[in-house]
């Protein structure tokens, strides 16, 4: 494995939406290159760290109360507004779940991009023409040059996703933020959308934070990932180590549920319980009230990241001794 | 029509409101454009001997009680009444779209002051307060486009407030935050023709309430002021010879019905137009 400098290192993230923490201690970070995980259940704050890392929070008001996140030498935590305006969109962009509503139904499709590329690469007329059509043709939409003119409606979800994609890499950003970017498309087009991700990086060496519910997609793309269960990371390492190795009982019985990892006959073993309110979590391990290996001990002491090999760390107090 | 796309042709073509609304309007305009040539009668020429002349080959609609024709009156007055309800409806739309547009979209103490003073003009009836507004400033037109600048813009305002808040949410706002447009770019690009849809579709419904208002305002004495022909002062003063000469009011609450009809058919048939396609 390369190991080089990380391009985002986050530090001990912590974001509060009003009295509740839904990033509490968060800390990984991403190499230029590499597509990193970020899984867990809805609610456990994977959605909320990655609008931490470009500070927009949809609205809600939320604040980040603490912990760093450097990228390329600056602290995006401490930036004023106006620095922060220019990291987004032009060194780290983002795409969202739902290709349906995430472009402008009232503005052509190669206007949408050609504002981006205007924007964040100075080109104007027949230029940004040019390089709108050279990236939808790199996103995969066929016959370019004849599609500017259509707006979204007239395209399908998966077409609507490359667009978005296209927009995104408009800028040439150094990191791209996949908010759950297939979650919303039927399962022949997210293969092919993960494939154009994969393609991406390879060919332009672009870092991506994925974002997912979906252990299959993390098998199928990420290099690295974190486990995130009620706004914290309970399991951090390569994807390999996580899928063969799982250290923590919440990763265990993740990767139980899913059918592909289960041999053939075993029953899949749904995950019992709910996750915690984040307003009021349990004390000690906030996954005591669900984990089939819980003591007396998990109920009072709260566990941090430990190392149990190489690159792979995990938050379980009994982590030595369980061997998952 | 190449600069039409085949769709928006196809949309044009199967919205009969919109077509009716349209065509009525047209017919309008050039009635009032090209009133000379059909009439060669004055419209405030006065001849007691022609006075109270049921409709007739000379004079289509009759004349009234000063001997003026009536058809030329009411051609004339359409020109004067649409202008006032053009003007009184389309600067309220601009400053209440503006202030609706940021209100939702900055919100916070913004939103909540401005929409305080929108409740308060809210509270207070349409009419009164016009009424109160040019009964203190003085009957004239420009008082009249002041007193309804004043109190229509709130309408628009809160329905565009409410449709910002609306697609404020949407991802692709959200996505053009993402990608570090400026506020200006996001609000006017990515919001604004987002929002703008139903505000001019009650613009049209607003067009007739005015026209409504400005009649209702000449009925009272304190709108257009006589010799001048307008809708609202003819029916007033026809109204004295109801019995004897009933066409002098009936004509000009006709035009009055015409245009409402009109502007009804435009408001529907912009309504299914520019709903936003998904």
């Amino acid at each position: 494995m390369i190991v080089s400098s990380p391009l985002l290192q986050v530090a001990d993230l912590v974001t509060r939406f009003g009295a509740v923490t839904a990033v509490d201690n968060v800390s990984f970070d991403i190499r230029p290159g590499e597509i990193f995980g970020l899984v867990g259940e809805s609610g456990c704050g994977k959605s909320a760290t990655c609008r931490s890392l470009i500070r927009l929070f949809g609205g809600a008001s939320a604040e980040i109360a603490g912990g760093s996140i450097l990228f390329q030498g600056s602290d995006l935590a401490q930036l004023d507004s106006r620095a922060m305006e220019d990291v987004r969109g032009n060194r780290i962009a983002m795409i969202f779940q739902d290709p349906m509503t995430a472009l402008n139904p009232t503005m052509r499709i190669g206007e949408q991009i050609a504002e981006g590329v205007r924007r964040h690469r100075g080109l104007k007329g027949e230029a940004a023409r040019r390089e709108v059509i050279t990236l939808l043709e790199s996103v995969g939409v066929t016959s370019a040059a004849s599609r500017l003119a259509a707006y979204p409606h007239e395209f399908s979800g998966g077409m609507r996703q490359r667009v978005l994609i296209a927009i995104a890499l408009a800028c040439r950003p150094r990191l791209l933020i996949a908010d759950e970017p297939t979650t919303a498309l039927d399962v022949t087009i997210q293969d092919q959308i993960l494939k154009l991700i994969l393609r991406l990086r390879d060919e332009t060496g672009l870092a991506v934070l994925m974002v997912t519910h979906d252990l299959g997609v993390v098998a199928q793309t990420c290099d690295r990932v974190a486990v995130m269960y009620a706004g914290r990371i309970v399991e951090r390492g390569d994807t390999r180590q996580i899928f063969s190795r799982p250290a923590h009982p919440y990763t265990r019985a993740l990767l139980d549920a899913l059918p592909a990892h289960t041999g053939r006959g075993t029953r899949l073993k749904p995950l019992g319980g709910e996750p915690p309110d984040l307003s009021a979590p349990p004390p000690g391990c906030r996954f005591h009230p669900r984990c089939d290996f819980a003591t007396a001990v998990c109920r009072a002491a709260e566990p941090s990241l430990q190392p149990i090999e190489t690159g792979h760390d995990t938050a379980c107090l009994r982590a030595g001794e369980l061997g998952l | 029509m190449s600069w039409v796309s085949a769709e928006t042709q196809e949309r044009f073509r199967r919205n009969l409101s919109l077509q009716v609304g349209l065509a009525m309007l047209v017919a309008l305009a050039l009635l009032i454009l090209l009133a000379p040539l059909f009439t060669h009668l004055d419209t405030s020429e006065v001849n007691f001997d022609r006075a109270l002349l049921p409709p007739s080959g000379n004079n289509w609609f009759g004349t009234d009680d000063l001997g003026r024709d009536v058809f030329a009156r009411v051609v004339a007055a359409a020109g004067i009444d649409l202008q006032i309800a053009v003007i009184c409806v389309f600067v309220p739309f601009v400053i209440g779209s503006a202030v609706g547009l940021v209100s939702g979209y900055v919100g916070g103490m913004t939103d909540v002051m401005l929409m305080r003073i929108v409740d308060v003009l809210w509270a207070f009836p349409f009419y009164v307060l016009v009424i109160a507004i040019v009964g203190s400033l003085g009957p004239s037109l420009l008082n009249m486009y002041m007193a309804f600048t004043l109190v229509a813009w709130i309408s628009f305002a809160r329905i565009v407030r409410g449709e910002v808040l609306l697609v404020k949410r949407m991802e692709y706002v959200q996505a053009a935050q993402v990608l570090g447009y400026s506020q200006a770019r996001i609000i006017l690009r990515h919001v604004l023709p987002n929002v703008i849809a139903p505000a001019i579709v009650f613009m049209m419904a607003d067009v007739v309430l005015t026209i409504l208002a400005v009649t209702a305002l000449g009925f009272l004495g304190l709108g257009i002021q006589p010799p001048t022909p307008e809708w609202g002062v003819m029916i007033s003063e026809g109204r004295n010879f109801i019995v004897d000469g009933w066409w002098g009011s009936l004509f000009p609450g006709l035009a009055i019905v015409y245009v409402g009809v009109t502007f009804a058919f435009l408001g529907d048939g912009l309504d299914d137009f520019l709903r936003p396609k998904q």
